[in-house]
């Protein structure tokens, strides 16, 4: 009986620790999974018990890479608790702050781990000696939204300055000046970056996902919106759990998310881009266009270039808030606790994230649920393995590994972000 | 004052609610007190990639940072990451996908490096969440930043000569 096992130890280029187990029986696949074995780190519970005012920034502690997507649902279900809508220029600096990180982590996302992939370089720094001028405007996009993330949220890596009720301090209308200069080159850069991945060669591919991502009124949405799908789902965030469930799976650390009764789905850029085309202003929409993209893409690999795209809506949606911004009256209103289940549903830069919080009448946290984008894709995930295992079976099993390894990186997906010190092994003579 | 004076930049990575994590910050305090006052010193919390754009217009720029336990806790090691070969281990252990070795690779090919790029690295012993620096750790702050200050006049010296020479 001849059996294949393709296995990787240890994803590389994704945000957090996991592997994949590829086993291939008599030339089909049996199992694709994808194992993530962080340690769980048991955040909501210990929430519990904490202040409501502190969620937002316990949980932006839960990733570095999109600490905003983590405040911003915190601050939105707490506000929803407690029966308190911001509105005007608050809510115009949460934008603004969300497309901070959307440019600093796709940027990272688009140039450093995934074009790799489509280029046949082990890596970035190989990348960078034949293409160099893409790897330095990543990095110029990559501190075009770190700066904005710095300006907006006292720091650029788990922002300190986002409350419930707004900022504990916003900036003043002279303090954007340099952020706007930086902003406009990177998006000059944005679109070149947009060119240069849409000339990218992209395996034919397509699924029938079910996709599902806010939609907003008016806006491309980040903060605000109804939760869609394109098979019909069309809810507030507060009716999340009607709908979705998590279940446990052996092989993982992270809950899977599934659509009950139906199985996965797929969150993200490509969802987002899917499901809000019409929400992007005419001279994106043509950008996207130019790019090959229509209105609806359903190849995975292609999410590169969606993400592109919104390289450039966020470059440009900042600079219109910028243009657009007179301070508030007071940085932040004041937000009284009462006893109240609040529920908010944000567009991390890898999807939906979705925050559910009980609150006690003297403003306790007593139950928190948190369902982030990378456990509602895992499932999707596996399955798009399983079809790129079985339709690429032929080639030999380095090959094979890292085209799994590639469709896992279509997803970004951000497992989790842990302690930072070096590992340092020097032997001295 | 020479035209090195403003060009030696210091950066001490680390985030200081994580136990010993926080001695490359400790030290880049100290720094700031005492190293000469057109020497730049930087505080970051362990972005690697920002770091190109950190050293970016400086001469010389000295990294100071944790390092995961292997011999004893506070020992001070040195590191010269361009005329030294970098050790492929030096990574950062966190799950980021950049460390310092593939910030210092991609600024190299990128050609972005400053002309001294040093890491100074302190053995910790504890990393735990919302701890202070242990003190251990700790009492290495004073006789690392003493060498510091020590590179930062041997890099001057470097580059009074090579202006001497030119």
């Amino acid at each position: 009986m001849a059996t294949r096992t393709i296995r990787v130890d240890m994803i590389a280029r994704v945000e957090g620790e996991g592997a994949l187990d590829l086993h291939i029986r008599e030339g089909k696949v049996t199992r694709a999974e994808l194992r993530i074995f962080e340690p769980p780190r048991l955040f909501e519970a210990l929430l519990r018990g904490r202040d409501f005012r502190e969620a937002p920034d316990i949980t932006a502690r839960i990733c570095g890479i999109c600490p905003v997507a983590y405040q911003m649902s915190a601050v939105h279900a707490m506000e929803q608790a407690m029966g308190v809508e911001v509105g005007g220029p608050i809510r115009d600096l949460r934008r603004l702050l969300y497309c901070g990180e959307w440019i600093e982590s796709h940027a990272l996302h688009i140039v450093m781990l995934h074009a790799p992939d489509f280029l046949g370089f082990p890596d970035a720094i190989a990348m960078a000696r034949q293409h160099g001028d893409a790897v330095r405007g990543g990095l110029l996009l990559k501190k075009a939204g770190n700066g904005l993330m710095r300006l907006l949220g006292g720091r650029e890596i788990h922002p300190i300055n986002v409350k419930v009720g707004g900022f504990y301090r916003v900036p003043d209308r002279a303090e954007f000046a340099s952020v706007e200069e930086e902003l406009k080159r990177a998006r000059h850069f944005a679109v070149q970056l947009l060119r240069w991945v849409a000339g990218f060669t992209f395996p034919a591919f397509e699924r029938d996902y079910e996709f599902v991502a806010l939609r907003h009124a008016s806006a491309y949405p980040f903060n605000e919106g109804r939760i869609v799908s394109n098979r019909g789902i069309d809810i507030a965030a507060a009716d999340y759990a009607i709908v979705f469930e998590e279940r446990h799976v052996a092989h993982s650390t992270a809950l899977q998310a599934v659509i009950k009764g139906r199985g996965s789905y797929l969150v993200g850029p490509l969802a987002r881009y899917n499901l809000n085309f019409d929400r992007l202003p005419p001279d994106i929409q043509a950008l996207a266009r130019e790019a090959g993209l229509g209105p609806v893409c359903r190849n995975p690999f292609q999410s590169i270039v969606v993400r592109a795209v919104e390289v450039i809506y966020a470059c440009d949606e900042a600079l219109r808030l910028i243009a657009a911004y007179e301070p508030p009256a007071a940085p932040a209103i004041a937000v009284e606790p009462r006893a109240a289940i609040g529920h908010a549903c944000t567009e991390a830069p890898r999807g939906i994230l979705y925050h559910r919080y009980e609150i006690t009448a003297d403003g306790s946290i007593r139950e928190a649920r948190i369902v982030p984008p990378t456990s509602q894709n895992q499932k999707s995930i596996e399955e798009d393995l399983r079809v790129v295992a079985t339709r690429d079976i032929a080639l030999p099993d380095e090959e094979l590994r890292d085209r799994c390894e590639q469709a896992i990186r279509n997803y970004d997906p951000c497992i989790s972000c842990s302690a930072h010190f070096l590992k340092l092994g020097v032997h001295r003579r | 004052m020479t035209a090195i004076a403003d060009g030696i930049r210091v950066i001490g990575i680390g985030n200081g609610d994580r136990g010993d994590d926080g001695i490359g910050p400790l030290i880049a305090e100290r720094l700031r007190a005492s190293a000469p006052s057109d020497v730049s010193v930087l505080i970051r919390r362990g972005d690697a990639l920002a770091l190109i754009d950190d050293w970016r217009g400086a001469d010389s720029a000295i990294l100071v940072d944790a390092a995961a336990p292997m011999t004893a806790p506070g020992v001070i090691h040195r590191i010269d990451l361009i005329a030294d070969v970098v050790p492929s281990e030096l990574s950062l252990a966190s799950t980021h996908a950049f460390g310092i070795s593939q910030a210092v690779g991609l600024a190299y090919t990128l050609g972005l490096l400053p002309r001294h790029l040093i890491l100074y690295a302190v053995e910790g012993a504890s990393f735990a969440p919302g701890a202070a620096v242990t003190p251990e750790v700790a009492g290495a702050a004073g006789p690392a930043a003493r060498r510091i200050l020590d590179e930062i006049e041997s890099l001057r010296r470097i580059e009074v000569e090579v202006e001497a020479d030119a």
